[in-house]
């Protein structure tokens, strides 16, 4: 019996070595990611447009195209990614422990969040508002007629705190519905549970059209929030930190430059001074972060840059048909703007 | 020639490892040393990482501004109230739920219990049918199936299900009127203290007189008498200073009146109707513990059916019943935790949910979620303890 | 006066106390209470059964690939047929699947072997169950050895994951609960109120606040720069929870068993491992397999609450397929499938459970 029992102690603690092993890290997120030959990736556990499994089990979205940037930079393969779909309550611990290299699952840079969790915001790559969803049946057609209305919300998110200012600065009364998942608010949405969704207008646009009868529902439009979303990476490694930030430059870089996955390739060779550094031609500027030469020029080829891949996944080529708006480029008016690449 | 054996071996002294006394010592040293050296290394490890990545520690954020609404809520709460006020809110919902549950689990457990040993052979396979289906059934499934099969396939406030104009059950919940006290009502709670008080005497008296002269009162039908009458005697007499507050449809919802809110109602419905299926099972193995022979040696000395049951055989079955009725109270208690999963705001779900996230303090939150089922488990025990030493066989 | 010389012909009993009218007076119809009782059951088992049987039968679709196959005036079972992969494997690779199927065989042969009792070498197959099995279930379904491809756990999921959590959580459970078991009886007051303090802690908060602990808190516990699996966080806080029961129901069953075996035992000079490991244990053992089976039940039904942290168990493979927009509005079916599985393991467990009581009660009736 005692044999026995030694033995399953043993035989379990294997196993929990054998499983735990991965998570056994050097100093720094650069190493451990080589030696691991993925880049961990915590995404969103289903929204569409951001991060969300298709049928066969591949990830897309704006989200994962980002964690595939990195990983482009990184490996020079696009895919070597490991994708772990996290929950709003978990996803900053798993971030904090390490069980995630790159948190990308549309989150909030807020204060609290970059200053007091042990994380760092490296960048925006979606500026976002939160808004209300709607039946059109209810006859409402601004923000300011919902007093007294059921609000369906995600639990643990910004939008839980911005619609309870609101209604509060509006002089509003309402009753918040909690959901644990963005599928849960939707179904209790679709049931009646509640008259008004409220979310990230761009969440709003992904989750209306999962709706049985998406014409039937409509967005409000009142943008009662700031939302800028963005990969996190953990406080304490600033070259992981450099490697995040400027595979997202160098995506916006790219398209303000015109390099698309399409022409790169008659592109290196071009005379513009701007372009050449950002494709490795003209000295290394992946040196500093401890990347190869090639590393903008193997984003741009395997993910494209930020124009493809905001259409491809959220804008008009995608099922949401969100508009550009402030996220268009600064030359273009809108906010997203990175800084020079020399 | 008989050799007297020695009381003590002489010889040289065995070595301390044989001697039980020092190695009892010696082992439970080495207990306390590994767990010692286990919460340091934990402690030490939990430090190194809330330092090296920045975390904010302490309980300083329970006066901070929660800033988020709660649906359903026992005392005042708005978004404005601070963080020390949410753990309250989930705490009061959480014994809201709990109390409610035990009591329905309770009522229904009896009654299928009982009906389980009817004579009768349809009720008593009915009754077997509800546990067999009932218990083998995850709860959480249970709950799901209530919310959102069941609840959510509900009209819509505009469709509601009604009852003459009163009561109200849509998607929204159940909405029923609510009684508004004007003055003079206060008599009423004072006439109800006046009864109970006089219940008390009177069974006391009864028994005393029981005692003296084996004469005795249906005391428990005066009481429930007194109990019912008295208040309502008063409430005629003073022109029963009582208005209905009905709810009605105004804008969105409903307003005025109760609101029971559809999550509540579903994880009332599952919790009550999960644990009767055990509690069922435990009053009918109670019921089963007691020898046949004590039933037929009380109709043998002619007491009524009723009094068997009263004075000779629930008595008994209680003792048997309480110890894992009480477990399966707690477990319904523990159980009510699974509200975070369909949104009801308790504790786990408002607090150890909502709270934790929005100020990332895993530790603290956790920490105190747990204690408070600990203390609540701890109180339970406690006075099912004391209720079951009353109840016990008096062994001479 | 006549005198009858042979016997009357044998006449039947008279048909008011055999036969089905009598058994139906007996049991059914002894008196107006019970009659009315009766005609009430029947009542609420038709107004039960015929939408029932209509819409999960006779109405119900059962053939097709997409919700347009399904007329909507039954269940739509087309949805669970569709799904039923899902249901039972998760998302493991479709060309992968053989591998659960194999262990899923292989769990089905040793349990069969355990429970039927004439078939032979109980303790050999034992002995394969608690150390080799999980050996082998977890080369086969996690992978990287003999050239197997590594399947990442958290494509795990659906029933598979239901047995892996709670297959794993009692084999873990059982070693730590017989020594916290021993461990309440023991003599030492430390080791004693030690094991105390673990069991009723653990007992005392519910099963979801530790899962919580294990997916939040665990992680800074840990030395910096390690992490553990999802899967192996939850199991852990399965594994402490579900020791703390089984060390109870193992207390019950060496309380059953009389202090002159120990005292015996003692006589002869064998030292407290020898006395328990040969002496108490095996006798205990038999007598708790019924209370292990109890809890073994629980605990199936618990492993459902791990999808509130995000694995996807067979429960919580139902409730993501639900919100799937091709599919929506047949939570019912979902939930009626899920818990018609979850409902043949347990009410046979419990059976199983019911049978060996009854069989393991002779040698110690009173």
């Amino acid at each position: 019996m005692l044999y026995n029992k030694n033995k399953l102690v043993l035989m379990s603690a294997a196993a929990t070595l054998a499983l735990g092993a991965s998570g056994l890290a050097a100093a720094s997120t650069l190493e451990d990611t080589r030696d691991r030959g993925a880049v961990q990736c915590g995404v969103s556990d289903g929204l569409p447009g951001f991060s969300s499994p298709d049928d066969e089990g591949n990830w897309q979205g704006i989200d994962v195209d980002v964690c595939r940037a990195v990983a482009a930079a990184v490996f020079g393969d696009a895919e070597a990614v490991r994708y772990i779909s996290l929950n709003a309550v978990e996803r900053f611990t798993a971030l904090q422990s390490g069980e995630v290299d790159i948190l990308s699952r549309n989150t909030t840079w807020t204060t609290t969040r970059d200053t007091t969790l042990g994380l760092n915001f490296a960048g925006t790559n979606f500026y976002d508002g939160q808004g209300f969803l709607i039946n059109r049946d209810l006859g409402v057609s601004s923000a300011s007629e919902l007093d007294g209305a059921a609000v369906c919300v995600q639990s643990g998110t910004t939008t839980e705190l911005n619609l309870a200012d609101y209604f509060r600065a509006n002089g509003m009364e309402f009753d918040p519905i909690v959901f644990d998942t963005s599928e849960q608010t939707v179904g209790g949405f679709e049931a009646g549970r509640c008259d008004v969704l409220t979310s990230d207008t761009s969440q709003l646009a992904a989750l209306r059209i999962q709706l049985s009868d998406p014409a039937g529902a409509m967005i409000l439009p009142e943008v009662i929030s700031k939302e800028p979303l963005g990969p996190v990476v953990r406080q304490g490694d600033d070259q992981w930190y450099n490697i995040v930030k400027w595979s997202l430059f160098a995506m916006l870089n790219a398209e303000e430059y015109g390099i698309s996955s399409d022409n790169i390739d008659d592109l290196l060779d071009s005379e513009d001074p701007n372009v050449a550094r950002l494709l490795g031609q003209d000295g290394n500027y992946g040196e500093g972060m401890g990347l190869d030469a090639d590393w903008s020029y193997n984003i741009i080829s395997q993910v494209g840059n930020y124009a493809q891949v905001f259409d491809r996944n959220v804008g008009m080529d995608s099922p949401l048909e969100i508009e550009r708006g402030v996220n268009a480029l600064w030359i273009d008016g809108g906010l997203q703007y990175a800084p020079p690449v020399r | 020639m008989s050799v007297r054996p020695q009381a003590r071996p002489t010889g040289p002294k065995p070595p301390f490892w044989r001697d039980r006394a020092k190695r009892a010592l010696i082992f439970q040293v080495l207990l306390i040393a590994a767990v010692a050296a286990f919460l340091l290394y934990i402690i030490g490890n939990t430090q190194a990482n809330l330092a090296a990545r920045g975390i904010t520690t302490g309980f300083g954020f329970l006066e901070r501004t929660a800033g988020f609404g709660i649906g359903q809520s026992l005392i005042e709460y708005s978004s404005q109230s601070t963080y020390g006020r949410t753990f309250l809110v989930g705490l009061l919902n959480t014994l809201l739920v709990s109390a409610l549950g035990v009591l329905a689990a309770t009522i229904i457990g009896f009654t299928v219990g009982i009906a389980r040993l009817s004579p009768n052979w349809l009720i008593a396979r009915l009754a077997s049918g509800y546990i067999e289906i009932f218990r083998n059934i995850p709860l959480l499934l249970q709950i799901f199936f209530w919310y959102f099969a069941v609840l959510q396939a509900l009209p819509s406030p505009r469709d509601s299900l009604t009852l003459s104009e009163l009561v109200f059950l849509n998607v929204r919940g159940l909405f029923l009127p609510e009684p508004q006290f004007l003055s003079g009502f206060g008599l009423i709670p004072t006439a109800f203290a006046v009864a109970v008080v006089a219940s008390i005497a009177l069974v006391v008296w009864n028994k005393r007189r029981h005692e003296a002269t084996g004469k005795r009162l249906p005391a428990g039908w005066i009481s429930l008498a007194l109990l019912i009458g008295l208040p309502f005697a008063v409430l005629v007499v003073t022109g029963v200073p009582v208005t209905w507050e009905v709810p009605e449809l105004r804008g969105f919802n409903f307003r005025g009146g109760i609101t029971v809110i559809p999550e509540f109602l579903a994880l009332w419905l599952a919790l009550s109707i999960y644990t009767a299926s055990f509690i069922a099972e435990i009053v009918r193995s109670g019921i089963q513990a007691i020898p046949h022979g004590q039933t037929e040696a009380a109709q043998a000395l002619s007491l009524p059916q009723g009094l068997v049951l009263r004075l000779v055989v629930i008595p008994q079955a209680l003792r048997v019943i309480i110890p894992p009725l009480t477990s399966q109270y707690l477990n319904l208690i523990k159980n009510s935790s699974l509200a975070t999963a369909i949104g009801y705001p308790d504790l786990v779900s408002v607090f150890a949910g909502t709270t934790l996230n929005q100020t990332g303090q895993a530790i603290e939150v956790i920490s105190m979620t747990m204690a408070v089922y600990l203390i609540i488990s701890l109180l339970v025990s406690l006075f099912m303890n004391w209720f079951n030493a009353r109840v016990a066989l008096v062994e001479r | 006066m006549t005198i009858r010389h042979e016997m009357l012909p044998e006449r039947p009993a008279p048909s008011l106390t055999v036969g089905p009218i009598a058994w139906l007076r007996a049991n059914l119809f002894s008196g107006p209470v019970n009659s009315v009782f009766t005609l009430l059951g029947l009542y609420l088992l038709y107004i039960l059964l015929t939408p029932t049987i209509q819409w999960a039968f006779i109405n119900a679709d059962w053939i097709g690939t997409s919700r347009d196959d399904c007329s909507r005036e039954g269940a739509c079972w087309v949805f669970v047929n569709a799904r039923l992969p899902q249901f039972i494997y998760g998302l493991y690779p479709r060309a992968e699947l053989w591998r659960p199927n194999v262990v899923f065989a292989t769990f089905a042969v040793l349990i069969a072997w355990l429970a039927i009792p004439r078939l032979p070498f109980k303790r050999w197959v034992t002995l394969i169950a608690l150390i080799g099995f999980p050996l082998f279930a977890y080369a086969m379904l996690y992978g990287g050895y003999f050239g197997l491809p590594v399947v990442e756990t958290h494509r795990w999921g659906g029933l598979m994951l239901t047995l892996v959590l709670a297959v794993v959580g009692m084999v873990a459970a059982l070693p730590i609960g017989i020594l916290l078991a021993l461990g309440r009886r023991s003599q030492m007051p430390i080791v004693k109120s030690f094991c105390v303090v673990f069991i009723e802690f653990w007992r005392g908060v519910p099963l979801i606040t530790i899962l919580f602990m294990a997916s939040v808190m665990l992680p800074l516990f840990m030395p910096t720069g390690v992490s553990v699996d999802r899967l192996i966080r939850a199991l852990i806080g399965i594994t402490l929870f579900q020791s703390a029961y089984m060390a109870e129901v193992i207390r019950g069953g060496l309380q059953a068993i009389p202090k002159g075996q120990e005292e015996a035992a003692a006589a002869l000079g064998m030292s407290y491992w020898r006395r328990m490991g040969l002496i108490v244990l095996p006798q205990a053992l038999k007598m708790m397999i019924p209370g292990i089976v109890n809890t073994f039940i629980s605990l199936f039904k618990d492993t459902t609450l791990v999808m509130i942290i995000g694995l996807f168990d067979l429960l919580g493979i139902v409730q993501a397929a639900l919100s799937d927009s091709r599919w929506l509005g047949f939570a019912v079916e979902g939930y009626v499938f899920a818990a018609f599985l979850f409902w043949i393991f347990c009410f046979s467990m419990s059976r199983y459970s019911q049978y060996l009581e009854r069989k393991l009660h002779t040698g110690h009736k009173r």
